[in-house]
């Protein structure tokens, strides 16, 4: 009987657990794509445009149907590896037309901004701060460095610094070098 | 071992590895601490931890001993002080006593020998004063650990713990700067142990120290006794035996308590707090005699010195101005810090900064020359080594090959970069080193990735709210269409541009009339 008892307890148990789970994998379905999601986590996220398409999401949905993994500018030489490991290409070179930069961000001449908001209307992060006919300001630390708040600025108050201090960082030793051992 | 009084007790825990490297420590502790004189020009890098301090002062200006020359916004910074009178005679790129020997921005004082002092604020009965008065108190003094990591004082003292613990271990090898305070200011000591028993709100101290330091241990106990007499306190002194590195933090903790902090955690979570003897007493001058933190105690030894001993620095001193008012010989090797965790300085315009506690002028073959690294044998020695039972062959395979998950999962940040490791190597290799150098690469990676959620964020959230205004623009103009071709099918026959026109011009009257009637 009690054999019995507990068979049908499992059954029960077993038949409200799959319930649950069917109704999961309806109801909490991701829509995603997950390769575009990975290939968008290597992508650096600088919305630039650089590789044509307008972000970085775009260009990882086309290289997941099948365009080419070199024409990120920033993401560099590393981020192209990074690509050709997760999708099992070959590592090309980056896009001659491209170059790879060095990383930047955007100074607004705030005494010559006249306030018109283009640049605001073009940066693809809300990163600059402003009204109309009020001087504008780039938020340094969410700037991405992509550009495209310069051509847009009528009085070419905008330009891109390049980020010096990265601050100093231990170097990789030498395959074959002085122990650094001192006693 | 028990003395038969309940002051010192001989701690029985251990701890996984450590090594045994030469003391050299009696060149140094022989003679009482001196004060060294000030120099004529004192250079502060504008840096704490690697992050910038901004100046408060200008140059040209005159400032006094004591005085806020420079702070930080950072939460992990301190303040800077002026370490005598005189004026600010540059802001300007200097040397730094720095593994990297990279110049950076310092602040210059050419020092007027007048050693004026800005008013000193004692805090007139600390123990009748609220917490956050002793806090800010010592925050304002520039307070940050004199053991080697340079964090704030203030940040770890706001933490509410059972026990505290000093750390008088002073592990490495030459280093006795903190064997001589304890020799020479017990009494003080105690004073601040027990200003930071109340901060702390904790109930018990223990002092961990090393069995070579017989002196130390007997001052502190005379001091604590002493101290009994008046008033009922529970500090006693746990002997742990001489091995590279008891020191460390969470070593320490174990060799006492018998107890592991939980990775990624501090003390804290233990009820621990941990202190060293030197931040104790820059505590007792910040708030009993009112002077912040503008001197520390600094060891000079090695072979090329003539007057080895520990001296009393102003920070900012440049090393070389240390090495010839002791008539020190011409060196071979200078390291700042100990020889397990220090660095060599190759610029000795370099100044003494809050972390420097041991100048090392070594002479020949002092200080073994540089070898060359050769294969690893997998003999597994450095397993045995490490004090916080890592796999240190392993590390340095996955650093080497740039495999930084793996490094990661082989508990990286574990390592306290003792050295132990690479010391008992028989193949030499720089193990520390490519460690530091995983660590950093770890760190700048995080960042960039941190960065690159924060712009896919916003950058989804914009696209988001581009798409939110085009519908609704379009939805405003379908119902107002709607509403259009409404109001003219009740009308009948008028079309529509007609009932815009007339809508315009109804709203124009509505308008003029609204204006007229608020400025009659
Ligand atoms: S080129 Fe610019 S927009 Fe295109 S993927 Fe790279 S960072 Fe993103
Ligand atoms: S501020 Fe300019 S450079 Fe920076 S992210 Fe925005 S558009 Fe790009
Ligand atoms: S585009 Fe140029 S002028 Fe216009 S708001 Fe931006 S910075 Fe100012
Ligand atoms: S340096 Fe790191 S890995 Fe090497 S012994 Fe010390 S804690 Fe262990
Ligand atoms: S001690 Fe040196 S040689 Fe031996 S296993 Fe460790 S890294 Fe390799």
């Amino acid at each position: 009987m009690s054999t019995f008892v507990a068979v049908v307890l499992l059954v029960l148990l077993a038949a409200a657990c799959g319930a649950l789970l069917g109704f999961a994998a309806i109801h909490f379905k991701v829509e995603s794509d997950p390769v575009v999601e990975q290939i968008d986590a290597i992508l650096p996220q600088t919305q630039c445009g650089q590789c044509g398409y307008p972000g970085c999401r775009p260009y990882a949905e086309a290289i997941a149907n099948g365009d080419e993994i070199n024409k990120c500018p920033p993401g560099g030489e590393a981020g192209v590896k990074a690509l050709a490991d997760l999708l099992g290409k070959d590592i090309v070179p980056l896009d001659e037309s491209l170059e790879e930069a060095a990383p930047t961000v955007a100074y607004i001449r705030e005494d010559e901004c006249i306030g018109c908001t283009k640049c605001i209307q073009a940066c693809p992060v809300d990163a600059i701060l402003g009204a109309p006919k009020l001087m504008h300001t780039v938020i340094v630390d969410e700037c991405t460095g992509c550009d495209l708040c310069v051509a847009p600025c009528p009085v070419d108050c905008i330009d891109m610094i390049p980020i010096s201090d990265k601050g100093w960082s231990w170097p990789e030793p030498a395959q074959r070098i002085p122990v650094q051992q001192v006693v | 071992m028990n003395r038969g009084n309940d002051i010192i007790f001989h701690s029985s825990y251990q701890i996984h590895g450590g090594i045994h490297p030469p003391e050299n420590k009696a060149q140094s502790n022989q003679s009482p601490i001196q004060d060294l004189p000030i120099p004529p020009q004192l250079v502060y890098p504008l840096l704490h931890n690697d992050r910038p301090l901004t100046p408060t002062v200008e140059v040209g200006e005159r400032v006094l001993a004591g005085q806020i020359i420079a702070d930080g916004k950072e939460a992990t910074s301190a303040n800077l002080h002026a370490g005598t009178s005189g004026i600010v005679s540059a802001i300007e790129e200097h040397s730094l006593p720095h593994p990297s020997s990279d110049k950076g921005q310092c602040l210059v004082i050419t020092a007027d020998g007048a050693d004026e002092w800005a008013p000193r604020s004692a805090l007139k009965s600390a123990f009748e004063q609220p917490r956050e008065a002793l806090l800010e108190h010592i925050n304002q003094a520039g307070i940050a650990g004199l053991g080697g990591a340079v964090f704030p004082s203030h940040i770890k003292l706001a933490s509410q713990v059972e026990t505290l613990i000093v750390n008088a271990a002073e592990c490495e090898p030459y280093i006795t700067c903190d064997d001589r305070l304890m020799r020479e200011q017990a009494s003080e000591l105690i004073t601040a142990i027990e200003l930071v028993l109340y901060l702390a709100s904790a109930k018990q101290c223990v002092i961990g120290i090393e069995d070579n330091k017989p002196e130390a241990i007997a001052a502190l106990e005379e001091a604590i006794q002493l101290r009994k007499k008046e008033t009922d306190l529970d500090i006693r002194i746990g002997v742990v035996p001489t091995r590279y590195p008891s020191g460390g933090e969470k070593q320490l903790i174990e060799l006492l308590t018998g107890q592991q902090v939980p990775q990624n955690q501090r003390p804290s979570a233990l009820g621990l707090l941990v202190h060293n003897v030197a931040t104790l007493y820059a505590i007792y001058q910040a708030i009993v005699l009112g002077q912040p933190l503008i001197s520390r105690v600094v060891t000079l030894t090695g072979d090329a010195a003539t007057k080895p001993g520990n001296y009393r620095v102003r920070l900012g001193t440049p090393i070389n101005w240390l090495l010839e008012q002791t008539d020190t010989q011409p060196y071979e090797r200078c390291v700042m810090g100990g020889p397990m965790m220090g660095f060599e300085l190759k610029d000795l315009s370099a100044p003494v900064v809050k972390a420097t506690n041991c100048i090392i002028a070594a002479g020949k073959n002092e200080l073994s020359e540089p070898s060359q690294a050769l294969a690893c044998i997998r003999c597994g020695e450095c397993a045995d080594a490490c004090p916080a039972s890592l796999l240190p062959q392993q590390l340095y395979w996955f650093s080497r090959a740039k495999d930084f998950e793996k490094t990661r999962d082989y508990n990286l940040f574990d390592c306290i970069e003792c050295g132990a490791c690479a010391w008992v190597c028989p193949s030499h290799i720089p193990l520390v080193q490519y460690y530091r150098f995983a660590k950093t690469e770890i760190r700048a990676q995080d960042e960039e990735k941190r960065k690159a959620d924060a712009a896919r964020k916003r950058h989804e959230f914009r696209t988001m709210r581009l798409e939110r205004d085009k519908k609704e623009r379009a939805e405003r103009h379908k119902k107002a269409a709607e509403k259009r071709k409404n109001a003219a099918q009740s009308k009948g026959e008028v079309d529509e541009k007609k009932a815009t026109v007339a809508d315009a011009i109804a709203r124009a009257r509505a308008k003029k009339k609204a204006a007229k009637d608020s400025s009659s």
